[in-house]
């Protein structure tokens, strides 16, 4: 168990420094602070949706209104948000608690996430489509600021990633309740044996996941400056994928925060290297699958070996 | 950071230097790489779209005009890849991005990044707001209302029309279907006695139209937004009905029943659309601002107009199944720009 989890970290960091290598080589202007903050900053959102993901995935669920979640908040920053800040935060807020009201829901009702979660996108996607029908809007001043930060030493999208990363790692492994949610993936009877009230905790779990979404559409907006009602659809997917490339698994508890944030990094720097290796297009999804094929059999291999020993 | 206000400066050097020389003796832009990002070529127009810019990217490379005219079409047609898509297109080091884009504000994050490293972003056809970019914009409006016009000029003493409009919800769709309603103000000896959803295909529109048509008086004529006049055409055959004056949208197929209507009885019509070799001259505007003349941000792209004269000349030069498209020459860009001044 101690190689296994040790080769858990290691794996998504081999990972992620032999593309980081390959890109460099491909393309050395991208070996800057100016390159690696085009590389990386819209790896930010995608790290911070890919959080959301994991609080779902931690507690054996998985979210499938992610991405249609994270254009609603979107949708809300560059809009309400925009021009009247309380009713906007105020907004963003009744969206994390409709977030932990699902979960409650699933836990309550015993309900497959699966299945609440798909019917949810349709939902936050009529909203978005609501407030804004055709794309447009703007990001607030404060937002874009923070997004196009130039800090020292290391461009915004690698200081945020790592602040990411240490403040979840922080929440999940660190803290108690972190300890606790993480316990309700791994075995939720004994959990509640020990008088933990699951249904509070399932909630907090999507509580969190709204949270982070909501983080993941703030940041988005900051990025792109407007919004549309499509705009995060594909982070659904790449949630997912990030979770499961940075070592977690789809049952069990068994999640890394800072795995999981590399493997966001990992999935946009795949897509910017094929990008560079001006691979058709038609071939590039495959591509993508592919490289995600290989890290897993990867860890595969791994663990077994680990098992082993 | 290094490169940024280097390529900041090559770029303001190049604009000084174009400023002082406007119009005689423009920079040389043989050393110059210019990319096109795209997000969609999963229909015809898109695929010719790329089509005339690999022809004449190829042709342009050849003859020294540029150094590289590489395209890039995002897999998923969405706008954070694309968005993602021009940062890469930065750090490759292009000096002008081409863009026909998923969102007119999602990419103006990026956009605007590329301006402030001293890249030549123009937008066509799906165009960006972000203000540093170069438009090339369509003016559907006034397609729909010039159809109104060759309507006119047919009939002066006007009669019912039939509107086909496009997919609902679409900003296209609302202009095209705007420029008609003014024309039809215009005209008050037409009037607009039904209107359908084609959704620019021809069977949806034969579907709608075909539905519609017995509730409707007498119609004279058709006006559409192109891909469904073949599919009226054929439910006004198959409802025993005499055919209207239909205005085309430079499809094959709408361009092949034109051709076979006009050899059996002499019709007579007008088809217009956009050519997707829009994309070419996207390409010479963008040279043109690498070359350092001063070009407006916006442009308007002149329609592809299909008269009785021409049909038989681009009737052959389309392949089946495709649409008729123009490859714009260094000269058509000059004109649009001075058009524009």
């Amino acid at each position: 168990m101690n190689t296994l989890s040790r080769y858990r970290i290691i794996l998504p960091v081999v990972s992620l420094v032999v593309l980081l290598a390959a890109t460099f080589w491909m393309q050395p202007r991208a070996m800057s602070y100016f390159g690696l903050n085009l590389l990386f900053n819209l790896a930010v959102p995608i790290a911070l949706a890919t959080m959301a993901q994991m609080m779902i995935i931690m507690v054996n669920d998985i979210d499938l209104s992610l991405g249609a979640f994270v254009s609603l908040v979107a949708c809300i920053t560059a809009t309400y948000l925009l021009d009247t800040p309380v009713l906007g935060l105020a907004m963003l807020v009744a969206l994390i608690l409709a977030y932990a009201a699902m979960g409650a829901m699933i836990h309550a009702l015993e309900l497959p996430a699966i299945v609440v979660t798909l019917g949810m996108s349709f939902v936050w996607g009529g909203f978005a489509l609501f407030i804004l029908p055709s794309p447009g809007g703007a990001s607030p001043d404060w937002l874009r600021a923070l997004m196009t930060v130039k800090p020292p030493f290391a461009p915004m999208a690698v200081v945020a990633s790592i602040l990411i990363a240490v403040v979840t790692h922080l929440l999940i492994i660190r803290s108690a309740l972190g300890t606790v949610l993480r316990g309700v993936g791994g075995n939720t009877r004994s959990v509640a044996r020990a008088g933990w009230s699951v249904l509070k905790l399932k909630a907090c779990a999507y509580g969190l996941a709204g949270f982070f979404g909501v983080l993941a559409g703030m940041a988005l907006v900051g990025l792109t400056t407007s919004a549309d009602a499509n705009i995060a659809l594909r982070y659904t997917l790449l949630s997912i994928a990030g979770v499961i490339l940075g070592g977690g698994e789809f049952v069990g508890g068994k999640v890394s925060p800072v795995g999981a944030v590399i493997g966001a990094l990992t999935l946009t720097l795949a897509a910017s290297f094929l990008s560079f290796l001006r691979l058709s297009p038609d071939w590039q999804i495959g591509a993508q699958g592919a490289i995600l094929i290989l890290v897993l059999t990867a860890r595969l291999i791994f663990s077994r070996k680990g098992a082993e020993t | 950071m290094k490169i940024s206000t280097m390529l900041i400066g090559v770029a303001s050097l190049a604009l000084c230097a174009g400023g002082a020389l406007a119009g005689s003796h423009l920079a040389n832009t043989a050393d110059k790489r210019i990319a096109l990002s795209n997000n969609y070529a999963g229909n015809s127009w898109r695929q010719a779209m790329l089509q005339s810019w690999e022809e004449m990217g190829a042709a342009a490379v050849a003859d020294g005009v540029v150094a590289a005219a590489d395209a890039y079409t995002t897999s998923e047609s969405q706008a954070t890849e694309q968005a993602a898509q021009i940062q890469n297109l930065i750090l490759q080091g292009y000096d002008a991005i081409v863009i026909n884009a998923a969102s007119p504000t999602a990419l103006n994050g990026a956009v605007k990044e590329a301006c402030d490293a001293g890249v030549v972003v123009v937008s066509f056809d799906g165009i960006v707001t972000e203000p540093c970019a170069w438009r090339i914009a369509v003016d559907f409006k006034a397609m729909g209302k010039s159809e109104v016009e060759y309507l006119a000029t047919r009939l002066p003493d006007g009669g019912n029309l039939l509107e086909i409009r496009g997919l609902a919800g679409v900003f296209v769709d609302d202009e095209i279907s705007a420029g008609i309603h003014e024309g039809v103000a215009e005209n008050d000896q037409f009037e607009i006695v039904g209107s359908v959803h084609g959704d620019w295909a021809q069977d949806v529109a034969q579907k709608a139209v075909a539905g519609i048509l017995p509730s409707l008086p007498e119609i004279v004529g058709v006006v559409t937004q192109g891909g469904d006049g073949y599919g009226a055409a054929q439910a006004f055959k198959a409802a025993g009905r005499p055919t209207p004056l239909i205005v085309l949208g430079n499809r094959q197929d709408e361009m092949q029943w034109w051709a076979d209507q006009r050899d059996a009885n002499g019709y007579e019509t007008l088809s217009l659309s956009i050519a997707p070799g829009v994309s070419t001259l996207a390409f010479w505007v963008a040279q043109q601002v690498l070359a350092g003349d001063e070009v407006p941000k916006d442009l308007t792209v002149p329609f592809l107009k299909i008269t009785q004269d021409t049909l038989d000349e681009t009737l052959a030069s389309t392949p089946e199944g495709s649409v008729a498209n123009v490859t714009y020459s260094l000269e058509d860009a000059q004109q649009v720009i001075a058009g524009a001044k």
